[in-house]
């Protein structure tokens, strides 16, 4: 009997966020990651506290994008580590279920992320935070955007040989446009810059939306062994 | 694991069909650019235990995951329990259960999440991933230990079970015997009985032929991607 795409991607984003709970990989290392580059870049540019006031918005999004490949190597590794992906393919969970319900946990796992290293920007960085509407819109749609393509080329490069050095090759210029978005977004909010900051969020929206309708067209063939 | 005594049980899928299970005529199948079969013909009829030998890389594996839909025929021709494979490559998936080399679990989960999940992803219940640990003589103590602490023995029977819990037809085993234990290897093969005695097929890939052929109704020889 197959699941309806609801059913199986609660399922599978169950069983991924279950997986953490268990392994607490992101609690136990890709937070301590992010947080190590937020103190790094602190040091680097703490001679000029200026410099640093004015580029938080763009290093706390950098060190975000950075977290996420962690993160999206990690939603693959597992379903490829013992052959777990060759029973989910054998399974009654259709594709797409597969591709939101990885979206959807990685969603959970990265908004946890974000939450956290944003605390330490406002310690690190001394930033005060504002815009709370706008902000909370662009951190959303930033992290669905960055879900989305990361599922959809964290399953591509999966099966590939060396995929843990391809896949921040392949993500990261990808997800520019959700860096400079969410990093101007982030100033206007802020305030460090003046502008229409609502356009921003609509070139997030069209991003998320594109790579989720990308991800459930195309996750099927993508699953499957060339 | 639980000697199969008396047989059928709701894990143990009982469908009599005329048509042979598996049929494959001339089947090509690559990996990458490999031709891992290299036009293979098989034949296996509903409820037969047929046991495929050959050297390393004769292409066993490769028959077992072209019959699960996991592998694509590229020539040729595979009929797996009536579907075309040709037409519709994952059609026959949900009817099929596939114990590799690999286990197919997620070592972070415990042996009754994994078990569980599995069901569930087959639309089947809690209880019926339960039952199939029992059955499998998945002792109580193990149920809340995560896979990756467990023995390769205690894993196989994991993965038999999350397998069982989705009552295949057609059951496709690659070294089905590999890590068990004599006791376990003798339940085994008397489970895999009662499962051809209930209407299951199972097609297994075997380098211990004296204890897989001895339940095996028939041999085919693999070599070079071709039966003999």
């Amino acid at each position: 009997m197959s699941l309806s795409t609801v059913a199986g991607a609660r399922l599978v984003a169950r069983k991924d966020l279950r997986i953490e709970q268990h392994s607490r990989v992101a609690l136990a290392q890709m937070l301590p990651f992010g947080m190590l580059v937020l103190i790094l870049f602190a040091f680097a540019l703490d001679p000029s506290r200026d410099v640093l006031t004015r580029a938080t918005a763009g290093l706390f999004w950098m060190t975000v994008l950075f977290t996420s490949t962690l993160a999206v190597q990690r939603a693959f590794a597992v379903e490829v580590d013992d052959g777990a992906l060759d029973s989910i393919r054998l399974s009654g969970i259709s594709a797409a279920s597969v591709f939101l319900g990885k979206v959807s946990a990685l969603v959970i796992q990265l908004l946890v992320l974000e939450a956290v290293l944003a605390l330490g920007v406002a310690i690190l960085y001394n930033t005060d935070f504002g815009g709370w509407a706008m902000l909370v819109a662009v951190t959303l749609l930033s992290t669905i955007g960055m879900s989305a393509a990361g599922a959809t080329y964290g399953v591509l490069v999966s099966r590939l040989r060396h995929s843990s050095t391809l896949l921040p090759l392949l993500l990261l210029p990808l997800l520019a446009p959700v860096l400079i978005a969410a990093t101007k977004g982030s100033e206007v909010a802020l305030g460090q810059e003046a502008g229409q900051s609502w356009s921003w969020v609509a070139l997030l929206a069209v991003f998320a939306i594109s790579y989720l309708v990308l991800g459930v067209v195309l996750y099927r063939p993508l699953l499957e062994e060339t | 694991m639980t000697t199969p005594d008396p047989p059928p049980s709701d894990s143990l899928r009982s469908v009599p069909r005329a048509d042979p299970a598996v049929e494959l005529r001339s089947a090509v199948a690559l990996l990458g650019r490999f031709p891992a079969l290299a036009g293979c013909d098989l034949e296996v009829a509903s409820g037969e235990i047929v046991l495929l030998r050959g050297p390393n890389g004769a292409g066993k594996t490769t028959v077992l995951r072209v019959c699960a839909g996991l592998v694509p025929v590229v020539e040729g021709s595979a009929r797996v329990l009536g579907v075309d494979l040709r037409k519709d490559q994952s059609g026959v998936r949900q009817r099929v259960g596939l114990v590799g080399h690999s286990g197919g679990l997620y070592g972070d989960l415990t042996v009754v999440e994994n078990a569980v999940f599995f069901a569930q992803a087959s639309g089947l219940t809690h209880s019926d991933a339960m039952q199939a640990l029992d059955r499998m003589g998945v002792a109580t103590r193990l149920h809340p230990v995560a896979v990756h602490s467990l023995s390769a023995g205690q894993k196989k029977r994991v993965s038999f079970a999350a397998m069982l819990s989705r009552r295949p037809e057609l059951w496709l085993l690659d070294e089905p015997h590999s890590g068990l234990d004599e006791s376990a290897r003798d339940d085994l093969d008397a489970l895999l009985a009662a499962a051809a005695g209930a209407g299951a097929t199972v097609l297994m890939a075997s380098h211990e032929l004296d204890r897989a052929g001895d339940v095996a109704i028939r041999t085919v020889d693999v070599v070079g991607g071709v039966t003999t």
